[in-house]
């Protein structure tokens, strides 16, 4: 069965995959936003320290003399001292006129009334963030502009931003292997209801197509349904096939009931040897193929009710009298008697149907094989194990077949079509087994066959 | 002592065949016995104080020569800015100077030395002495008297005393000295005081020096009775004056320079340079016990003495500005130099 | 004895009276239960003989009928199912016994006589001949007074001979009586029962007679 499923891909790595996968891009996704929100933090920082700066040169300035002079504080310098050392520059411009500082520093464009505008520029190899400030000098009979650009590199904050996109990639990282770890937990859970329902289905008798009862998440209700719809399809199929063959069987026994009569009517009506001879191998066809025929449905029904056995309480010395007397006429036939050895009720749990197969079939049997004017023995007897044995006065069963027989027995080993007594005691033998019991074959030592029902105790 | 180094001079101009023709104050060649390249120093600092740790290198780096050439702090800066490239190392007591040449990305990025923080600019300049600026009094001219101890007590000891102090009173010339420009700049940051220490001076007719030694010479010699925001390192560097001389560390606020190097990026012998750097900031045997170094290495303990050291910071940019600078030359000048009475 | 054959299958019926016909037995064969009520309300049997899938119903709603009618009428059924099941709900139903077809008419009549047997019915079947009495039910052979209990083949062969006397029966006609088709006998086999039967005989007037090369024949006077 299995080799013919086709497998494509697992469920559970591809709910694991999409949830561990769903984990890692909400973790890079974290890691995007929550560093690309420090970095703006981090450069509202630098900002706001450059425009402290720079605000402070502008407010020193003054004109004295019709000259502009800029007394800035140490601390207009003094406070873009970082960690990590980052290096400043300055200018101070009048109109456009460099007054003093570095030359030739990029000067952010104002953006209308501004009075101060940033920009990031390479500048001497290293990225540098720059401030421009502007402010209107007023003096006497004079107006003028004074603007200052003040720039710092930007390792501290590199600095910063590695620590906190560190930090992040371990809260990231962290969050990810917490997610992963939830996700194999969920998964498994998941998985669980399917390998139970799986588990379930499995361990059912391959006769038991009863509906599966056990409540199932909503997701997995259909998957359930369309299995039960199924399993009862099959089951009613099985059933009307089962009803199909017993109604050929039917059809197949009145005609052979009909030629059987003509047969032996004729046969009490002719004389010439060859004709004779040609009617009682008809008769005896006839026989042998109903007896097949009865035998096959009976090991069929045994295999079908051998997964579910419907417990009784059986009276096995009551179930054996009755057949014994079911059987009186038959064995009369032959002059055959039988002889029985039970006397208190032995009580057993079982399958009636079954049981009273298995019984008929070995006492069938034994009847079958038994010389003429020859005792059948039956004993029933409760110890040590509920047990049936019969004996007869037979030829025995050949020596030499005695295992192959048992080993025929064994369930599923009927391919060879076996017709007649094979079959009967294998129906015998797998009933035993159904009750969890076992059939014991042996020759008498004085001739004959002996055939031990055993049942569990 | 001058002269055996004037010898070295004579003898750097045969040998290295100088890029430029330039008059260093001094110029002296440390030959390697297995000489294969030479390290060309810039510095600010006499060689003589000096002299005894470069030695010590070229012994622990046979191959490598060392050509140790002194200007001014101010010179240095212009040279240095005109021919970055003729220099393998760059030593200055001006702070200001060095740090904007830093901050102009001249210094070599050097990771991986473990030196204090306050010690450092951007792993490439390093600080590597503390240098306190001090009085230097002549003992002579304060005999009996009580010796000032802070700027105020010296503002009172030259009030009290004019005559004494007419004309004898030394200091750096700002305009010519860049480490005096630094002090005169730290201390007016730091206190008024300064300012009217300045006039006091002024009025006293001040005379102004290039350099500390020449100022520590003439306290020695009794042509100055006091001189003020000198580097004491020097005084300890001669023993002799040490006698007629005594300095003082105002104990009202310390002003503490530190002596910086870093290594051109320009430079085309970087590891030779780099290893003479770190042989500079971490010597290798305590060279005081020597008596090798005549200069106070920053000690291992700096966390209180990062406090009283001018920080080594972009700031010390501010009063390089040309109209920083023009303003506080403008006001010292008004300051010391007066007209004679 | 007198037969009710309830079978819808008319060769069958056909082939099952002509071969009962041969014992010397009288059969009434209908075709549906309504046929059968019609038959049993008039009619006296010995046994009734039942299949159970008919035209105009199920066999053992007449086995139901029948016996709420309180009708003594032993009632063997035919069927074709195999299955146990199916025989233990007919004889739930109330019938004697069953036969699965296709049957052998030796087994029949053993079932037959063992239905009547166990019913102890009234002996309308005993036989006289001679001052001999034969009841096949019983088993029973009453020679001056003195009853003899035959064997199962004994009693066949008595009530094949007894049923045609003066009839000549070949040795093989007999064989195929007394013995199921599946045995492999000899002719001889035959001689072993003539021979008992000829002992119990001893003393009545009824006697076998071996008529060489052609089989036996029974006589009295």
């Amino acid at each position: 069965m299995t080799d013919t499923t086709r497998i494509s891909g697992s469920l559970r790595n591809r709910l694991a995959t999409t949830l561990i996968g769903g984990a890692a891009v909400l973790a890079v996704l974290l890691f995007v936003v929550v560093r690309g929100y420090a970095a703006q933090i981090a450069q509202q920082g630098q900002d706001s320290i450059l425009a402290a700066s720079a605000s402070s040169i502008l407010d020193a300035a003054i004109i004295r003399d019709g000259s502009v002079e800029v007394d800035f504080p140490y601390s207009a310098l003094s406070i873009l001292s970082t960690p990590s050392d980052d290096r400043i520059f300055y200018a101070i411009y009048r109109d456009d006129t460099l007054l003093s500082g570095y030359e030739s520093l990029p000067r952010a464009p104002f953006d209308g009334s501004a009075t101060t505008a940033f920009t990031t520029t390479d500048f001497q190899d290293d990225a540098v963030r720059f401030i421009s400030a502007r402010r209107i000098l007023v003096g006497e009979n004079l107006r003028t502009h004074v603007s200052v650009v003040v720039g710092q590199t930007q390792d501290g904050l590199t600095l910063t931003l590695n620590r906190i996109s560190r930090n992040v990639a371990v809260f990231g990282i962290g969050f990810f292997i917490l997610a992963a770890l939830l996700s194999y937990w969920a998964t498994s859970i998941t998985i669980e209801r399917l390998t139970r329902l799986t588990i379930s289905v499995t361990r059912r008798g391959p006769q038991d197509l009863s509906p599966v009862i056990a409540p199932m998440p909503v997701e997995m209700a259909p998957l359930v349904a369309s299995l039960n719809t199924l399993m009862d399809r099959l089951d009613q199929s099985l059933n009307r096939s089962e009803e199909f063959i017993a109604e050929a069987a039917h059809r197949v026994r009145t005609p052979l009931a009909t030629v059987r009569s003509y047969a032996e009517a004729t046969l009490q009506r002719v004389s010439k040897e060859e004709n004779r001879q040609a009617l009682r191998s008809m008769v005896r066809a006839i026989d042998e193929s109903s007896r097949a025929a009865g035998q096959l449905l009976d090991h069929a029904m045994i295999t079908f009710r051998a997964d579910h056995l419907e417990y009784q309480d059986i009276d096995l010395v009551e179930l054996v009298t009755e057949f014994v007397r079911s059987f009186s006429p038959l064995a009369e036939m032959k002059d055959i008697e039988f002889s029985l050895h039970m006397s208190p009720p032995v009580h057993i749990a079982g399958d009636p149907i079954l049981m009273q197969n298995a019984v008929r079939n070995v006492i069938d049997n034994a009847l079958k094989y038994s010389p003429c004017e020859s005792i059948i023995s039956i004993t029933v007897s409760a110890h040590p194990n509920p047990r049936v044995i019969i004996t007869d006065q037979g030829p025995g069963f050949p020596p030499e077949q005695l295992n192959t027989l048992t080993e025929r027995f064994t369930r599923g080993d009927n391919a060879e079509g076996t017709v007649g007594s094979g079959l009967g005691l294998t129906i015998a033998q797998d009933v035993a087994l159904a009750h969890e019991g076992h059939l014991e074959l042996s020759n008498l030592p004085k001739g004959g066959a002996c055939v031990t029902f055993i049942l569990s105790a | 002592m001058r002269y055996f180094y004037l010898i070295g001079m004579m003898l750097c101009f045969v040998m290295s065949g100088a890029v430029f023709a330039k008059d260093w104050e001094e110029q002296h060649l440390f030959q390697a016995p297995n000489h294969t390249l030479t390290l060309r120093v810039l510095s600010s600092t006499d060689t003589s104080l000096f002299a005894p740790i470069i030695d010590q290198f070229v012994q622990q780096n046979p191959n490598i020569s060392v050509e140790y050439l002194v200007t001014g702090t101010v010179d240095l800066y212009d040279t240095f800015r005109q021919n970055a490239s003729d220099f393998d190392v760059v030593i200055s007591s001006a702070m200001d100077l060095q740090l904007k040449l830093t901050n102009d990305g001249h210094a070599l990025k050097i990771s991986g030395v473990s030196h204090p923080d306050w010690a450092q600019w951007g792993q490439g300049l390093f600080a590597f002495t503390a240098e306190p600026a001090a009085i230097v009094i002549n003992r002579a001219a304060f005999a009996g008297r009580r010796k000032p101890q802070t700027r105020q007590d010296l503002i009172l000891a030259l009030r009290a005393r004019p005559e004494v102090f007419r004309g004898k009173i030394g200091t750096y010339d700002v305009r010519a000295s860049g480490l005096g420009y630094l002090f005169a700049t730290q201390d007016a940051r730091a206190s008024e005081t300064y300012w009217r220490l300045m006039e006091v001076m002024g009025s006293l007719d001040a005379q102004l020096y290039c350099c500390s030694g020449e100022m520590l010479d003439d306290v020695a010699n009794g042509t100055l009775a006091i001189a003020y925001n000198v580097l004491g390192s020097y005084a300890h560097a001669r023993p002799d004056a040490l006698k007629k001389i005594e300095v003082i560390f105002p104990s009202d606020f310390p002003t503490t320079m530190m002596r910086t190097v870093f290594v051109p990026k320009e430079t085309s012998q970087r590891s030779a340079a780099v290893s003479f750097l770190k042989h500079l900031i971490l010597p290798s045997t305590d060279v005081s016990d020597l008596g090798l170094f005549r200069v106070p290495f920053l000690t291992s303990e700096p966390n209180d003495m990062g406090q009283s050291m001018i920080a080594l910071e972009p700031a010390l940019l501010t009063y390089l500005d040309v109209l920083k600078r023009r303003k506080f030359i403008q006001a010292w000048e008004d300051a010391i130099i007066q007209p004679s009475f | 004895m007198k037969f009710l054959l309830i079978e819808d299958n008319i060769q069958l019926a056909h082939a099952i009276c002509s071969r009962m016909g041969l014992d010397g037995h009288v059969i009434d064969h209908a075709e549906t239960i309504t046929d059968a009520c019609a038959y049993s309300e008039t009619n006296d049997y010995d046994l009734i003989l039942l299949d159970i899938m008919l035209p105009d119903g199920d066999g053992r709603d007449f086995l139901t009928a029948h016996r709420d009618g309180h009708k003594s009428t032993p009632v063997i059924v035919l069927t074709a199912r195999s299955q146990v099941s199916d025989r233990i709900s007919i004889l739930d139903l109330g019938a004697d016994d069953y036969m699965t077809k296709p049957f052998d008419h030796a087994e029949l009549e053993a079932r037959c006589r063992a239905v009547l047997r166990r019913r102890g019915g009234p002996l309308q079947t005993v036989k006289r001949i001679g001052n001999v009495a034969f009841d096949p039910v019983a088993g029973t052979l009453i020679v001056a007074d003195e009853t003899v209990q035959l064997r199962n083949r004994e009693l066949r062969l008595l009530e094949v001979l007894i049923n045609a006397p003066g009839q000549i029966f070949a040795k093989q006609k007999l064989v195929d009586r007394l013995f199921s088709y599946d045995d492999n006998v000899s002719e001889n086999a035959v001689e072993v029962y003539i021979a008992r039967l000829r002992k119990h005989l001893l003393g009545s007037t009824v006697q076998i007679t071996t008529l060489r090369g052609l089989g036996y024949r029974l006589d009295y006077d």
